[in-house]
């Protein structure tokens, strides 16, 4: 190539992409709609579906102002502004899949970020696939997506729920190494049943003389927790592992602190900390606390979490919780993926590239990039969350990995902080891929290559 | 034999919980033939209102025992206030209707109610903790509960001891029994029916609401804790035979200890167990262990 020729190009790329972010809207009049779907009602929406959408609602609104720290300072989606069309998760899957195709079908979406609950995790994709929207999906644990499903329209910038086994017994044994006992208590549905299973496979690997002295399986909202209670305290444990959640794991505290459970077993909680703020006065110092990844009080400093924590605080008063994050990590890593993949139009469509028709060629540098061009960018991304990296690389480069973090709690002047933070890196929670968690646990849980 | 102890007084204590969610719905039912699906939106208002309210006195630093008494005032508030409301505004145009007619109206009541509370409370939890711990605790067969269990037993039974007496002793009582038995005989010989039903109703709307707010000290009070106690309260007021409160006492003890037992010894099986309580009921006694056999009008 002739020097003429690169310094020719090296222009027209810098010009362009200048212009790609200096210019908004310069090619579209109308916003890039997103549909966000989250628990507003039910048991979900206090600690889940209701802090997840707070965040989307100032996230969309920083990146519309391009106040966002760099790298997302580019207004809305490559100077595009966003639109939110905001649909309630509550329902159940059937439901939620009439409600997709409404999304994408009337409300003319560009894209959907959305789901918590892991049943309408499962159920969507192949709709998604079926109408060709590209979806993201943003809280939900089930690892079942990816690993038994390949889905060209699906993304999960979250990593899933097998983190939180793994790195909760590591902690645990980190910190317990003369655990010999445990029990369990958690709802009696696919989300209980799969956190328990994973545990105690991970503990049958990593302690397998540690004896389950009980298990206790309340049912979904069950409210009242006598028995269960008087059941624990009699097998006492040395701890107990639980994967309640929201008013049933409040509502287990709230009976269970006064009855003086946890000064006869020590407690872990799987999904915790976005009730944490709440229990002020009712759990135990001590007690094990995971986010599945290294988000809320785990977050490490970062100007990207200073400005998630800002505008969310703006808001509410209060430092987001893991939910929070997680829809931060959705919307960022879409926003990425977006404008990767328009100035990769941009590079291969410079005038010398297209010397035959520059006009054409840039022309159609400047459209939006297509659903196919913004899924091959998506794909294997790395991109900066307000936890740190998150890198697409389970499911085929659909499914984010992240390490994790754990810590133990201890009320301080009314506040609850996390003290003795562990962090643990990718290859120690995470299965590689190609390879089911379960097979991961059993065989061993030995570390894949990142 | 530790075990079989706990068994009894978790058993024993659930059991005068799940009487408190019943008696209300079962009540209404006796009289007025009205399943009464808004009974769990009752429920909740009155532990959003105790919470509020309860909350409101803890945080103005009024004597903490006091907050009882405010918890109690929250259950009369609302029942005086959506008892009258909903049976003069909405019920009295129902009567005389089917059934299933009824069950209709009260669950889209229930529906709006629950809309409703989301509105006025929004969707974050209440807490309303501290008088589940404020009167101590007992130690027994090495568990440690609560007084305020004691204090829901005891609530439990005086309502039906004050109830059985009522119906049983008191002229009022004995005219709702006649209301019960034949509504138009009844009316014939000079009873106020409608009176009748609205003093039922009002009453019936505030035991929802009492067993909402004894339930708020125990719980978060959020969003759907009505959808999930009508589901038990019918299942007890089915077992015991629908409107009979001796049936609703029996039902709500055999749940509560078969639930206790199955937790203490197959957990796995708790989901199932008020349910297999239901259909072994049903199976032997198809209209509940209390039903009264009715007579055929030509």
């Amino acid at each position: 190539m002739k020097i003429s020729n690169l310094v020719c190009r090296l222009l027209a790329t810098s010009v362009a992409t200048a212009a790609l972010f200096a210019a908004p809207a310069a090619a579209a009049d109308k916003p890039i709609r997103i549909g966000l779907v989250s628990f507003l009602s039910g048991p979900a929406a206090g600690p889940f579906g209701v802090p997840a959408r707070i965040a989307a609602e100032a996230i969309v609104e920083s990146l519309n102002a391009g106040t966002a720290p760099a790298p997302y300072n580019a207004i809305g989606f490559s100077g595009v502004p966003i639109e939110l069309v905001i649909i309630d998760e509550a329902g159940g899957a059937t439901k939620q899949v009439a409600e997709f195709r409404n999304l994408v079908e009337r409300q003319q979406v560009d894209f959907v970020i959305g789901y918590i609950s892991s049943g309408d995790c499962l159920a969507i994709p192949p709709v998604a696939e079926e109408l060709k929207k590209l979806t993201v999906l943003f809280d939900c644990g089930t690892p079942r997506v990816f690993e038994e499903g390949t889905y060209k329209y699906v993304f999960r910038t979250r990593p899933h729920a097998t983190m939180d086994a793994v790195a909760g017994a590591r902690y645990l044994l980190d910190t317990r190494p003369d655990l010999a006992s445990y029990a369990g208590i958690n709802q009696n549905y696919a989300w209980g049943q799969d956190s328990w299973n994973d545990w105690t496979a991970v503990m049958s690997v990593l302690r397998p003389k540690a004896e389950i002295v009980t298990s206790q399986m309340p049912k979904f909202g069950a409210g009242q927790y006598g028995a269960e209670i008087s059941a624990l305290m009699q097998s006492r444990p040395d701890v107990i592992h639980s994967s309640l959640w929201g008013g049933d794991l409040e509502a287990f505290m709230l009976q269970s602190t006064p009855r003086g459970l946890f000064r006869r077993s020590g407690l872990l909680l799987i999904a915790g900390e976005p009730n944490l703020h709440r229990l002020v006065g009712n759990i135990p110092d001590g007690t094990i606390v995971g986010a599945r990844g290294p988000h809320g009080v785990f977050a490490p400093k970062s100007a990207l979490n200073d400005w998630l924590r800002s505008i969310y605080r703006a808001r509410t008063g209060l430092d987001p919780n893991y939910p929070a994050y997680s829809a931060a990590q959705a919307f960022l890593g879409l926003k990425a993926a977006y404008e990767k993949a328009r100035l990769d139009k941009v590079r291969n469509a410079t005038p010398m590239g297209a010397a035959e028709g520059v006009k054409e060629g840039m022309e159609e540098a400047y459209k939006m990039p297509s659903t196919d061009e913004v899924i091959a960018a998506f794909e294997y991304l790395t991109f900066d969350g307000p936890s740190g990296k998150v890198m697409m690389k389970l499911g085929k480069g659909h499914q984010a990995v992240q390490g994790t973090a754990y810590g133990t709690t201890r009320t301080v002047g009314g506040q609850i902080k996390i003290e003795n933070i562990k962090y643990y890196p990718v290859e120690q929670v995470q299965p590689p891929e190609g390879m089911s968690s379960i097979d991961w646990i059993k065989g061993g849980l030995k570390p894949g290559k990142w | 034999m530790t075990q079989l102890v706990a068994v009894l007084i978790d058993g024993l204590i659930y059991s005068s919980w799940l009487f408190i969610m019943a008696i209300g719905l079962t009540l209404i039912y006796g009289v007025m033939k009205i399943l009464n699906i808004a009974h769990g939106s009752l429920f909740a208002l009155g532990a959003y209102t105790a919470a509020s309210l309860a909350g409101y006195w803890f945080e103005q630093g009024y004597p903490a025992m006091g907050s009882y008494a405010v918890m109690l005032v929250s259950a009369v508030l609302v029942g005086i206030i959506a008892g009258p409301l909903l049976e003069r505004g909405l019920l009295r145009f129902m009567y005389g209707r089917d059934e299933i007619v009824l069950v209709l109206v009260t669950y889209a009541t229930f529906l709006i109610l629950e809309d409703f509370i989301k509105l006025v409370w929004g969707v974050d939890p209440y807490f309303l903790y501290q008088p589940y711990g404020l009167l101590g605790s007992f130690d027994i067969a090495d568990l440690t509960y609560p007084n305020y269990n004691l204090l829901l037993l005891a609530i439990a039974v005086a309502i039906g001891a004050v109830l059985a007496w009522a119906l049983t002793r008191t002229r009022q009582g004995k005219i709702l029994i006649a209301v019960i038995h034949d509504r138009e005989m009844a009316a014939s010989q000079g009873v106020n029916v409608s009176r009748v039903y609205f003093v039922t109703f009002t009453l019936g709307a505030m035991l929802g609401a009492l067993g909402g707010a004894l339930t708020a000290p125990m719980i978060s009070v959020q969003p759907g804790i009505g959808a999930e106690t009508i589901v038990l309260a019918f299942a007890v007021v089915v077992i015991g035979g629908l409107g009979s409160l001796p049936g609703a006492a029996l039902a709500a003890l055999l749940v509560g200890i078969v639930r206790a037992a199955t937790v203490h010894f197959r957990p796995e099986l708790d989901l199932f167990s008020i349910y297999f309580v239901m259909a072994a009921v049903l199976i032997v006694r198809p209209k509940g262990l209390f039903s009264t056999q009715e007579a055929r009008k030509i």
